[in-house]
């Protein structure tokens, strides 16, 4: 067999190998890298909603057209600028095209549910730790499904520094969010001699 | 038998007018103990003031040390069997009953101790699940017990022979004195393993802790027996020789040495090394964080224990009854307050978490502990009581009732 | 017929009617006895308590215990629907924790969350984990730690936060300590105790290292409304008064596979929990990728509970 056959069969096999591993749950270890760059995986992590502002998500209510790409500070979202985010601006991660998702660096568009990915480009290290529950929360079964906590319910993606978290109701359902304040504890526990 | 029971009863019935208000004050302890502990019991060990942080206390402390005083009757057993010494062969059984008072009132605090009484039976094998070989309040358990048989089998067959005018049968007695001997080393540095064996208390987790229990039981039993032998002389015919009394405050002074030498050893490895470790040592001497509650205590142990072993080691001062009985009372209260507050309440402040939790006893503890050491101290009163004219021969099987005791003798 | 005590056979014959009234009034003191034997007897738990070691018993007389256990907490705390198990460890299955120090914040949900959770008594108030502050400037040392703090915010600057609990150890101090067996290993690493069989004797708490065991000083109390159903024997069930109690990694819950409390609630994601020797688990990628060790390493208890740093 010509080598160019044999090379091209051999990267189609790990391809396809790295394809079934990264569509698998978390893999044993490891393991290879992928010869070739994987096509974007399914939403392979069970999140709740990301805890939006009531009535903010969809944002194409008000936004139906793309708008201006230049960067600059905007006359509206005062809630979110300045942005604490490195040297980003808004569409550096929003979508120009379609405001009701995000999108990778490669334009490849990310809905909000999974924005887990689109903080990995940067965050590699802390997404690796999250995707095996090691960064950030899950609930659940131990040995079953699990519940993953979006990067966004404890890290405001606008000011992504951890300070704080709540847990409200949003209409009717319980919602982990970040806020800009620290969080205050629970009451210290009773001494002793205060047991009588 | 009925003859022995009335005579029995006889002789604890009637005595001087300090003999019934030292009955009538007993009996106020044991009744203010029950009621202690009646209120214990209903509420749970929450009427004391042990917690979680300090969870050992008043009742353990008096534990480990009644222990040492049930240990001390060795010290006198030593002497009279092994060289044969006459002055203190006829005292041993009343060393004996000492250690039979004492262990009962181990007995019982432990019993107060516990959270649940009613699962004790646990701890017997067969019937319960006793974790043998590990758990060391098993062992405390087994030899403890076993030390109150060897020293009840002794007094009940000595006195029981003697009541019908026989000596004692050596093949019975002399090797369970001999057994004893060891036992008696045993049952309290089991009980010094009991803390020792902890590695979550440093204080407690050094191997002094054995040496320094045996050291201390030899300074404090002694004392008591020391101030009954006078009490004896003054109220019986019971030949105490001075000699007697000379030889075991002798040997308490050794003993005393022993225990001073080895509480330096201790001090030094504290402060020299000077590790965290020394938090303990440091709060019981000094305080920690403002908490001072203990400190003068443990100096006023260290006093106590040092005034008295200079008060026996000069010979002098030794044969003199007053500095002797100061010296008696001095030392008991030295070795009291080590083995209690000075052993249990360091060990556990700081506690494993670093918190500090400053226990005082309170007032349920102090009642339960006052009925606890009054049955201790009924049990040798009666022992005591029924034994002595026993002993002197004015009480045996054949006399209608015990002779009544001849006038004052005096000191023999 | 009755008999004599030996001290009484024979003698005099005018002692025959002193023996006789001396023979009715033993009958009355006798019966007295029993009756009050009897009522003691009843008013207590003479079935409960009259049985073997736990871990002797037959599935018959768990099943007994189990029902009973049920019953008296109906008879306490109403019909809530309570539902006592005895859960068997899963074959294959060892847990482990992991603590991530440098995510904790010092909230104490978590130890809200075992409150609730486990049954514990709300006053006295038992708290089976406790939340160290420590001074990041002197790294963790826990005689400068401070388990009461309060603050309007946490963290405090220049502080972390260590959380303690029991640690599950391999090689457990208080097991061995025990002296009837109510506190022992289970082959999934939890460490349990039968709050029948204990003593209250407290040398366990002495042994523990980590001030992880918690007494009952009083019968603990719990509201009704508060008091939660799902309950393992050897686990979250309602305490007696005078026994020990202490974490059991919410065995009612990771038995039947679901995460601790605890690590639920935790709301920065601080706690990892797992079956260590499944090589794909998070504890175990904790174990392989990060910064490990073991509280108070230096007295070999070794813990099935591992502090890390994650970052």
């Amino acid at each position: 067999m010509p080598r160019i056959v044999r090379w091209g069969l051999g990267a189609l096999a790990a391809s396809a190998a790295a394809a079934a591993l990264a569509g698998a749950p978390e893999p044993k270890g490891a393991g290879a890298p992928p010869l070739s760059p994987p096509e974007a995986p399914p939403a392979q992590f069970e999140t709740p909603a990301p805890p939006f502002e009531l009535g903010l998500f969809p944002c194409t209510q008000c936004h139906k057209a793309p708008g201006n790409p230049a960067r600059r500070e905007l006359g509206f979202h005062d809630e979110v600028q300045p942005l604490h985010h490195g040297a980003r601006w808004c569409l550096d991660c929003h979508d120009n095209a379609n405001r009701d998702v995000l999108h990778l660096t490669n334009g490849d568009p990310v809905p909000f549910a999974e924005s887990y990915r689109l903080c990995g480009q940067c965050h590699g290290d802390k997404f690796r730790d999250w995707r095996v529950g090691v960064h950030g929360k899950r609930v659940g079964m131990w040995d079953g499904k699990k519940t993953y906590f979006l990067c966004v319910h404890c890290h405001n993606p606008h000011a992504p520094r951890f300070t704080g978290v709540e847990t409200k109701d949003l209409s009717g359902v319980l919602v982990q969010r970040p806020i800009p304040t620290p969080t205050k504890p629970e009451p210290r526990p009773r001494r002793p001699e205060e047991a009588r | 038998m009925l003859t022995f029971l009335k005579g029995c009863w006889r002789l604890v019935s009637r005595g001087s007018r300090w003999y019934y208000a030292w009955l009538a004050l007993l009996g106020l302890m044991i009744a203010v103990g029950l009621a202690g502990y009646a209120r214990q019991s209903s509420r749970g060990l929450i009427a004391t003031s042990m917690r979680d942080q300090v969870s050992w206390g008043f009742y353990i402390g008096n534990f480990t040390f009644l222990v040492g005083v049930a240990a001390a009757a060795v010290l006198l057993v030593v002497p009279a069997y092994v060289y044969q010494w006459k002055p203190i062969k006829e005292v041993v059984v009343l060393g004996e009953m000492l250690a039979i008072s004492a262990l009962v009132m181990c007995l019982l605090y432990i019993l107060v101790d516990t959270g649940s009484p009613l699962n004790l039976w646990h701890i017997f094998p067969f019937v319960g699940s006793p974790n043998f070989p590990y758990s060391m309040l098993v062992w405390d358990a087994v030899v403890l017990n076993g030390y109150l048989l060897i020293n009840a089998t002794v007094v009940v067959h000595i006195l029981y022979k003697l009541f019908h005018g026989q000596e004692y049968n050596r093949m019975v007695v002399v090797p369970l004195v001999l057994l004893s001997i060891p036992w008696a080393v045993g049952i309290h540095t089991v009980t010094a393993f009991l803390y020792n064996g902890m590695a979550a208390r440093p204080y407690w987790n050094a191997s002094i802790l054995a040496p320094r229990f045996i050291a201390s039981a030899f300074c404090s039993g002694p004392a008591i027996l020391l101030v009954l032998f006078q009490v004896l002389r003054r109220t019986t015919r019971f030949p105490i020789s001075d000699e007697a009394i000379s030889k075991v405050a002798e040997l308490m002074a050794y003993a005393m040495f022993f225990n001073l030498f080895l509480l330096g050893a201790e001090i030094f490895k504290e402060f020299y090394s000077g590790t965290e470790h020394v938090v303990f040592t440091q709060y019981l001497y000094f305080g920690l964080h403002g908490h001072r509650a203990v400190a003068p205590f443990a100096w006023i142990a260290v006093a106590c224990s040092v005034a008295a072993f200079l008060l026996f080691v000069i010979p002098r001062s030794r044969r003199n009854p007053v500095t002797l009985n100061l010296g008696c009372g001095l030392i008991f209260a030295g070795v009291f307050i080590e083995k209690g507050m000075g052993l249990v309440i360091p060990g556990m402040t700081p506690d494993t978490l670093g918190e500090i939790y400053e226990y005082t006893p309170t007032m349920t503890e102090w009642m339960v502990a006052a009925g606890v050491f009054g049955i201790g101290f009924l049990i040798y009163t009666l022992l005591v009581k029924i034994a002595v004219p026993i002993l002197e021969g004015r009480f045996q099987a054949g006399m209608a009732e015990p002779l009544p005791a001849a006038p004052e003798a005096g000191a023999a | 017929m009755r008999k004599s005590l030996p001290v009484l056979q024979g003698g005099a014959p005018g002692e025959a009617a002193a023996e006789a009234s001396d023979l009715s009034r033993r009958d009355f003191l006798r019966t007295a006895a029993g009756a009050a034997a009897a009522a003691a007897l009843t008013a207590c738990d003479v079935e409960g308590m009259l049985r073997r070691h736990f871990r002797e018993l037959s599935r018959d007389d768990v099943a007994k215990l189990l029902a009973r256990v049920e019953r008296d907490h109906r008879k306490r705390f109403g019909d809530k629907g309570f539902k006592v198990s005895n859960m068997a460890p899963r074959p294959g299955v060892e847990f482990a924790y992991g603590l991530d120090l440098s995510r904790c914040i010092g909230c104490r949900r978590c130890v809200y969350a075992c409150v609730t959770e486990n049954n514990q008594s709300r006053d006295p108030q038992i708290h089976w984990i406790r939340v160290l502050e420590m001074d990041k400037a002197r790294g963790v040392d826990v005689m400068e730690s401070d388990v009461y703090y309060e603050a309007e915010q946490v963290p405090r600057p220049g502080k972390f936060y260590m959380p303690v609990q029991c640690q599950q150890c391999r090689n457990p101090p208080c097991v061995k300590v025990c002296p009837v067996t109510a506190t022992w290993k289970e082959p999934d690493g939890i460490v349990v105790v039968d709050y029948d069989w204990c003593l209250g004797c407290r040398c366990c708490m002495a042994a523990c290292p980590y001030g992880a065991r918690h007494f009952n000083w009083t019968t603990p109390s719990i509201a009704p409304e508060e008091v939660n159903p799902n309950i393992h024997v050897l686990g979250n069930r309602v305490r007696p008064k005078g026994v020990v109690e202490k974490c059991t990694f919410c065995i009612q819950r990771t038995r039947a596979g679901r995460y601790p409390a605890c690590v639920e609630i935790c709301p920065v994601g601080a706690r990892k929990f797992g079956n260590i020797l499944d090589a794909g688990s998070e504890i175990r990628y904790v174990m392989d990728q990060k910064r490990v060790f073991v509280f108070k390493e230096e007295l070999n208890t070794r813990p099935h509970f591992y502090y890390f740093y994650a970052t």
